[in-house]
């Protein structure tokens, strides 16, 4: 609708909500999050430990934790389909093939009884119907492409002889090996030690150009939004608290947590004593208020912000903001 | 001048290599029980069945009376000893690794499927699991051999229809650890669908455990069958069956100690043989099943 990028987005998330019914009450989760994501676009998802993050990315593939967790509504649309509305068996034929996923955990990413080789030409044998010795090769060139240096050796391997940032290419190279239309990366880099990082990210980033995907990049790691994303949402208790192109995030925060986020990050070069913290604990989201999440721990707190949730307020172009502060202008 | 004093190396800390040296003597007893009872056929032993009244209760060849026609002595129906307990090892055996096959397959399964489905599936099957654990296998075996009547299936069957319970909460435990590790979810988000799932990464993730339970449990096994042989629910009489043969021999104990003790002797180098053995495959394939 607002887009201006004449192309159907690859990726329309509308009015996704996702609930954990749990013993204490219902949480959730998520809560009403909308985007859209276009071809060779990278979207960094942030926000706090329990803010929706990773269970907005599960929603989209439909593997959120059963049974506590259900999607009660919303559409998520990839190229105009939506898969909220697919069977499971239609699902794991998207999965994978359309939609490839890296998760956070190198250690545990790949199954530790089969050889590196077996659990790659796996995914290239059902995607590509390949066999015998052009599998091999297609799968050695994957491992090249993620590279990973002498790759027929390499398909030999077990997971346990590989290095974390390794394992964590394997990972990636599995994860496109369709190549899908949609990325999700979640936290792909944070066991790796930072110059592994460093390399982990360049090279996703040229995965992305060389095939146009579109990108989920969840972190919480500003810098690393900064370097990978060309959008960025705020996600606070389930919801994006403000969504804009990277400059806008970082340049103009309209939202306080965003404003409150962007301050407690360390800055080179400058003195301080003290790192900013953000005030307060993260909401409990099953004893929500009906008002703003953040306004318990937000400065600029009104009677209105503790009673009315704010609608997401447009203050430019693709940039969104759910703050009453922002109601007025 | 100040001498450089080199510190005398320390000897190297010895690590303790617990169950690191393959049980050589637990080998050695299975295997030769094993091919006793495979190869008994063709051992050309004496007839285990064939009765001689007038050869009854003659001792083993290193007692004063004892002759190499009967290296072990005579029964009570002066039976040959030797090939009695060598048929025996063949039912024993037979009873223990078919038992224990049935139970894990069917341990393994149940485990399996409650720990991947969780939720009702996992209740329903767990309540099951309980109601199994808390059956006594003597009775179950009783109440078999008074009904069907007693024979080696009805054992097998009893056997394996209460100890699979073991398995399937042993195994649905490791399902729950492992469905938390990134290599589940990352082969779900490739598309892969439960019976993939199931098979190809949570059971060969689970075969350690599987191996080691099952040796553990084949010792357990053969007491089971023994107890219930010796009690005249388990293997019927003439085939020879240790525990059968215990039970035969109990009367004459102090004449003939032979006709109760060998079998006896039998029984309990074979369970503690594979107990060893189940207790060192646990600690080299994986330390961390010490509960077991």
């Amino acid at each position: 609708m607002t887009s201006v990028s004449p192309t159907r987005p690859v990726l329309d998330v509308r009015d996704l909500r996702t609930y954990l019914v749990t013993r204490w009450g219902t949480i959730r989760a998520v809560d009403g999050v909308s985007f859209a994501l276009n071809e060779g676009e990278t979207l960094g998802l942030v926000g706090e430990s329990g803010s929706g993050k990773s269970m907005t990315c599960l929603s989209i593939v439909r593997l959120v934790p059963r049974p506590a967790a259900r999607i009660l509504g919303g559409q998520v649309l990839l190229d105009g389909d939506d898969l909220l509305t697919k069977t499971e068996a239609e699902m794991q034929a998207i999965r994978g093939r359309r939609v490839g996923m890296i998760l956070q955990d190198p250690m545990s990413s790949l199954n530790p009884v089969f050889s590196v080789g077996m659990q790659v030409r796996e995914p290239v044998a059902s995607y590509h119907g390949l066999r015998g010795r052009s599998l091999t090769q297609r799968a050695a060139a994957l491992l090249e492409s993620v590279r990973i240096s002498s790759p027929l050796e390499r398909l030999r391997a077990y997971p346990h002889q590989m290095s974390g940032g390794m394992r964590q290419r394997v990972v990636g190279a599995m994860a496109i090996a369709a190549p899908p239309r949609l990325l999700i990366a979640d936290e792909p880099t944070t066991s790796l030690d930072l110059t592994i990082q460093a390399q982990y990210l360049n090279l996703l980033k040229d995965l992305q150009r060389q095939h146009r995907l579109a990108m989920i990049f969840v972190t919480h790691n500003l810098g690393i939004v900064a370097r990978m994303c060309d959008r960025v949402a705020v996600m606070y208790a389930g919801r994006i608290v403000e969504m804009g192109p990277l400059r806008t995030i970082f340049r103009e925060p309209a939202h306080p947590y965003t404003r409150a986020l962007l301050a407690s990050v360390p800055r080179l070069g400058t003195r301080t004593e003290q790192l900013t913290a953000i005030e307060g604990q993260p909401p409990d989201l099953a004893t929500l208020s009906p008002g703003c999440a953040f306004a318990p721990r937000c400065a600029h707190a009104t009677g209105r912000c503790r009673t009315e949730a704010p609608p997401p307020i447009t203050l430019g172009s693709g940039h969104t903001a759910r703050c009453w502060l922002h109601a007025e202008s | 001048m100040s001498t450089i004093v080199v510190p005398e190396v320390a000897a190297a800390p010895t690590v303790e290599r617990r169950g690191r040296r393959l049980p050589v003597v637990p080998i050695a007893i299975i295997t030769v029980f094993v091919l006793a009872g495979v190869l008994a056929p063709f051992l050309q032993l004496a007839d285990p069945l064939e009765q001689s009244l007038r050869a009854r209760f003659r001792p083993p060849v290193w007692d004063e009376s004892g002759t190499w026609a009967h290296p072990l002595g005579t029964d009570r129906l002066g039976r040959d000893m030797l090939s009695r307990i060598v048929w025996g090892a063949r039912v024993s055996l037979a009873a223990g690794v078919l038992t224990v096959l049935l139970a894990t397959a069917v341990g393994a399964a149940v485990g399996l499927v409650a720990g991947y489905y969780r939720g009702r599936v996992d209740a329903v099957l767990m309540r099951a699991t309980d109601a199994t654990l808390s059956f006594p296998v003597i009775l179950l075996a009783l109440i078999l051999a008074v009904t069907v009547g007693p024979s080696f299936t009805n054992v097998v069957i009893a056997i394996a229809v209460i100890l699979w319970a073991r398995y399937a909460r042993v195994i649905r435990g490791q399902v729950l650890t492992l469905m938390e590790l990134d290599f589940i979810a990352q082969a779900r988000i490739a598309g892969a669908g439960a019976t993939r799932i199931i098979v190809h990464h949570l059971l060969p993730n689970t075969l350690n455990t599987l191996v080691v339970l099952l040796t553990l449990q084949i010792g357990y096994v053969i007491i089971v069958e023994a107890s219930l042989s010796f009690l005249g629910a388990g293997i019927p009489p003439p085939t020879p069956a240790w525990g059968g043969m215990i039970a035969e021999g109990r009367d004459f104990v102090t004449s003939a100690w032979w006709v109760s003790f060998l079998p006896g002797l039998s029984i309990l180098l074979v369970v503690l043989a594979f107990n060893l053995l189940g207790d060192w495959l646990r600690d080299t394939l994986d330390p961390k099943l010490r509960q077991l």
